[in-house]
């Protein structure tokens, strides 16, 4: 492999009307090479109708760290949670 | 000569193409360069070996008897084989490989384009699958051709060298025999000849912008559709057909 290719994070969409997926991520020297080799490793099996693919430099994650201060304030704001909420009928998923 | 075998025999030639060179594509798998490019080549002999299966089956049937596909795939020797010379070279260093893919790509594209409109629905029908497989072959060796070509110091010199080498093998994919010529004229066959200039611009497009020199064409070599094959063709044979010629009949 040479020095120069870039870790990419590949997306899947797996039929219309979903949404793309994480589905796990590659080696490729551009981002045109990525979507090719996406295609090739990920959509063998038919699991796709549309692929993204994203240099994984570009992508900014959360941390660690950040969990008590991303997520803790929000255990005791059960207002917020749509658990209480009855599905209306027919509907599946919200 | 009745037309059905002059058809039986074209779908032999092609499914002798397409198996060729999908076994020297799957010599890559395991072995490519890294991880990607292993399943993505792997992919393409995949492509191949199935469109050998469809032109093989549908050249069975219509031979009839006890032949099936097995039986042109495992049982002719390479004197029977009637594959183009360019499918059956070693597949050399992977800039090797890749040339021969991108010379083979760009004329199996325009020639299933043409077997599309075949009078002949069984064959029109294969080379619409095999039409799309065939697009994204090109556009894979066309980005190879460039990258390569227009790479490093060392891929440059090993990409023009595998031009070089393959360039006289490309004239026999335009010639056309007595038997092709009796199914062209009755709207069966693709005529290769029709696109050559098509195939020699888009070839020579992309290897200047890949800063690769066109060859001269001062030699040229011909013989896989009469069954004069390179001495490597019975090596390849021997591994691809060993399990059938040791125990015969031999199924899983």
């Amino acid at each position: 492999m040479s020095d120069h290719m870039q870790l990419y994070e590949v997306f899947i969409r797996s039929r219309r009307g979903l949404d793309h997926k994480h589905v796990g991520s590659l080696h490729a020297d551009d981002p045109e090479q990525a979507l090719e080799y996406a295609r090739d490793v990920y959509t063998r099996r038919s699991e796709g109708v549309s692929i993204w693919v994203v240099a994984s430099k570009d992508i900014t994650a959360s941390q660690e760290s950040d969990c008590e201060s991303f997520y803790d304030p929000l255990d005791d704001k059960p207002y917020r949670h749509a658990s209480m909420y009855e599905m209306p009928e027919g509907v599946d998923s919200l | 000569m009745t037309e059905r075998a002059d058809i039986s025999r074209y779908a032999v030639r092609l499914g002798d193409d397409a198996l060729i060179l999908g076994h020297r594509v799957s010599e890559w798998t395991s072995r490519a360069p890294f991880l990607e490019e292993d399943l993505a080549m792997t992919n393409v002999a995949l492509d191949y070996v199935g469109r050998a299966r469809m032109f093989y089956q549908y050249a069975a049937e219509l031979e009839g008897g006890d032949t099936t596909e097995d039986t042109f795939a495992y049982t002719r020797d390479a004197r029977a084989f009637t594959n183009l010379l360019l499918c059956e070279l070693p597949r050399g260093d992977f800039a090797h490989s890749v040339v021969r893919q991108f010379f083979y790509d760009a004329y199996a594209l325009p020639m299933l384009q043409a077997l599309k409109g075949s009078y002949d629905d069984r064959l029109a029908a294969i080379a619409a699958k095999a039409e799309k497989e065939s697009t994204y072959h090109l556009r894979r060796g066309r980005e190879w051709m460039l990258r390569l070509g227009d790479g490093t110091e060392e891929s440059h010199a090993r990409m023009q060298a595998a031009v070089d080498e393959l360039w006289g093998y490309t004239h026999e994919l335009f010639e056309v025999d007595e038997l092709e010529e009796r199914l062209i004229d009755s709207g069966i066959a693709a005529d290769p000849r029709l696109f050559q200039h098509n195939w020699h611009d888009n070839v020579a497009r992309v290897l200047t912008e890949a800063t690769l020199s066109l060859p001269e064409a001062d030699w040229s070599i011909r013989g896989g559709r009469t069954g004069h094959h390179t001495e490597h063709l019975g090596y390849l044979l021997a591994e691809l057909q060993f399990m059938q010629r040791a125990y015969p009949g031999l199924k899983w």
